[in-house]
């Protein structure tokens, strides 16, 4: 293991000695106090744990590594990530997993506003509530959400699968729940295995795209 | 007034152009979505004319004296700044709404004019990375088809906060240009209207962007020089807060910028032309003192030399063109008149860039429209374009007597019309007076 004090190294530093580790190498990222860019574009399988609140875009466009964040994050977590696994044991601020491409981030506590806007692919966990506007654009891969959802969830949705344990303040527009078939609950049922959340399934409810906007029509003027 | 009939009298506020339009929206129930530029008659880089060298300057000797035209773009904080053979560049214009010949050319056509060229919304396709030597990535709120793979493949990063077409819209592909690829690419599904944002889906306003720049160069090493694109519309600030979020290079786009699919109204209404929009840049990065450290790249209907002399004059360090390089391509080509108007359009009209029937094989994804346009052609074409745009650009240089087409200066201009003077800040022909700053 590896060990980087941010007391005395700089974000430059840290990041290149990140971007520069092997498959399986083991890092631990101590007295973060809220810096931004923590842990950005790395591309091989490294461990990295960091100990202490991150500020924004901490594991942005990660690629194959695993990141545990031991406090909260703030706005952008693994924004773009495109594989591997983000978690954070606190709570996440706005835009988490922003346009992330594939992976897995798992957010233990509650995630902001606008989680997983324009998410294209990637896999999110969270244990606690999300914010308005989440999903918002969301074009494909899922949201799991063990808690509540705020205003507005899966506004202008595309193919994302959105699935919402506790109560969902107001759905988007072109959002509408949807059956829960078998292929769901298996998806489900993994994601939550994957990310250590131990709830039923049979608890959660599926959401997603009423498709009405993917073609403009005048008569759904209203809506746009 | 009619020609045929002298006692018709046609109504300058409901012209029959106007009629149409009125009568297309009761028609269809949608606004106008096209592409091109805006089409108004606005104040322009024609309305200025240079002083050349007389009694009290001497001028350089055409083809024999030096006039170099080399720029180097991105040294404030970028390990590898970019370096260009002449100031006149490729803007960005994405695959999916161009072919991908279209692309290629574009490519091999600024590589073979020593210049670089730039993605677009949808991501960097192969056939573009591999012919273009300088390539420019854009950075785009959709982010669609973004990777770190292609950021670090690129030569520079343009952050697209807005365009001159359309300052503050998103972007619009329609279903019929959603191909299999371009769905593929942009992870949707196939033949859907597909928006892309108008902001970036995780930050907002100038502090934030300050951190995203950073993110950006530890993904990259610090090696890409980072741009900033504006739609020109409070120019003098957005430049401000750009260089001030740390970027090595703004981009500053005029209203007659072009698009490949918005609304008319955008296109004609939001805005500011180019003109203005160059002194408002310049007078920011002044005042800041950080002209010519933070370069300046000015886009929005430049079409010739004389175009590009002037935006370098008011202190641009280089220019891109988008609708231009097109035209050069084979867009408006007479060639395809007939089958212009079988569309409802003609040669030197045709703006339908969002329907994806272009004749001329360029804002296409059908496979057979798209196969007439030859790359190595397309790309030599636009190859001489640029090197005319270049040998004009010098012979005025050397007419004012520059040994650098950089030394070109607001004082080796005049305006012919009051507003291209206040615009421009220089002053009405045979006068002093620059309107709004005195003179007589």
């Amino acid at each position: 293991m590896t060990e980087i004090n941010l007391d005395t190294s700089s974000v430059r530093e840290l990041n290149l000695v990140l971007q520069g580790g092997s498959s399986g190498d083991k890092f631990s990222v101590n007295n973060t106090v809220g810096k931004h860019a923590l842990s950005v574009g790395l591309t091989t399988a490294v461990n990295v744990e960091i100990n202490g609140h991150v500020g924004y875009y901490c594991a942005g466009m990660n690629q194959q590594a695993s990141i545990v964040i031991n406090g909260n994050a703030g706005p952008g977590l693994a924004e773009n990530m495109m594989s591997g696994e983000v978690r954070v044991t606190g709570n996440a601020s706005q835009y988490a997993a922003a346009t992330a491409h594939g992976g897995l981030l798992v957010i233990e506590g509650d995630s902001s506003s606008r989680c997983g806007i324009s998410m294209k692919g990637v896999n999110i966990v969270v244990g606690g509530n999300i914010g308005h506007m989440s999903a918002f654009m969301a074009q494909s891969g899922c949201l799991v959400v063990c808690g509540d959802a705020g205003d507005a969830l899966g506004d202008s949705i595309y193919e994302a699968k959105i699935y919402v344990r506790g109560k969902v303040k107001s759905l988007g527009t072109d959002c509408i729940e949807k059956e829960m078939r078998d292929e769901h609950k298996k998806e489900l049922k993994q994601l939550l295995s994957q990310s250590k959340m131990h709830h039923g399934i049979e608890e959660f409810r599926r959401y997603g795209s009423a498709r009405k906007l993917y073609n403009f029509d005048i008569d759904q003027v209203d809506d746009y | 007034m009619s020609k045929d009939n002298p006692t018709l009298i046609e109504s300058a506020t409901f012209p029959r152009h106007v009629i149409a339009e009125i009568q297309r929206a009761a028609k269809t129930g949608i606004y106008d979505i096209r592409g091109f530029g805006a089409k108004r008659d606005i104040p322009t880089f024609d309305d200025l004319v240079f002083l050349g060298a007389s009694t009290s300057r001497y001028p350089l000797e055409g083809y024999r004296e030096k006039c170099t035209t080399e720029v180097i773009l991105g040294n404030r904080f970028a390990k590898n700044p970019i370096h260009l053979k002449t100031p006149i560049t490729i803007a960005g214009m994405s695959f999916g709404s161009l072919s991908a010949q279209a692309k290629e050319s574009l490519g091999r056509g600024a590589t073979i004019a020593g210049t670089s060229t730039t993605t677009g919304d949808g991501g960097m396709t192969p056939e573009e990375r591999g012919h273009s030597k300088t390539l420019v990535y854009q950075y785009l709120p959709s982010r669609y088809g973004m990777n770190p793979d292609d950021l670090r493949k690129a030569d520079a990063i343009e952050i697209v906060l807005g365009q001159g077409a359309k300052p503050g819209g998103g972007g619009m592909l329609l279903g019929q240009k959603i191909s299999p690829r371009v769905a593929q690419m942009r992870n949707l599904p196939e033949g859907i209207d597909q928006r892309s944002a108008c902001r970036h889906p995780d930050w907002t306003g100038p502090d934030d962007l300050e951190i995203k720049i950073q993110e950006l160069r530890e993904i990259t090493n610090w090696e890409k020089p980072i741009y900033v694109k504006v739609g020109a519309t409070r120019v003098f600030y957005d430049v401000t807060l750009a260089v001030k979020a740390g970027a090595d290079v703004v981009v500053v786009d005029g209203m007659q910028g072009g698009t490949a699919a918005t609304q008319d109204v955008f296109i004609e209404h939001v805005g500011i032309p180019t003109l203005p929009a160059v002194r408002m840049a310049v007078e920011a990065l002044q005042e800041m003192d950080m002209h010519r450290k933070v370069q300046l790249i000015v886009s929005g209907g430049i079409r010739s030399g004389a175009d590009v002399a002037k935006a370098l004059a008011l202190g641009a360090d280089a220019v891109s063109i988008g609708t231009a390089a097109l035209i050069a391509l084979g867009d408006q080509s007479p060639e395809f008149d007939d089958e212009y108007k079988a569309i409802g359009s003609a040669a030197g009209f045709w703006d339908d860039y969002q329907a994806g029937n272009d004749p001329a094989g360029i804002t296409t994804q059908d496979p057979e429209l798209a196969k007439r346009l030859d790359p190595i052609l397309g790309g030599r074409r636009l190859a001489n374009y640029i090197n005319v745009l270049t040998l004009e650009l010098q012979t005025l240089a050397r007419a004012c007597g520059k040994s650098h087409v950089h030394n070109l200066e607001p004082e080796d201009m005049v305006a012919l019309t009051m507003e291209a003077a206040a615009m421009a800040g220089v002053p009405l022909a045979g006068t002093d007076w620059i309107p709004g700053k005195g003179g007589i």
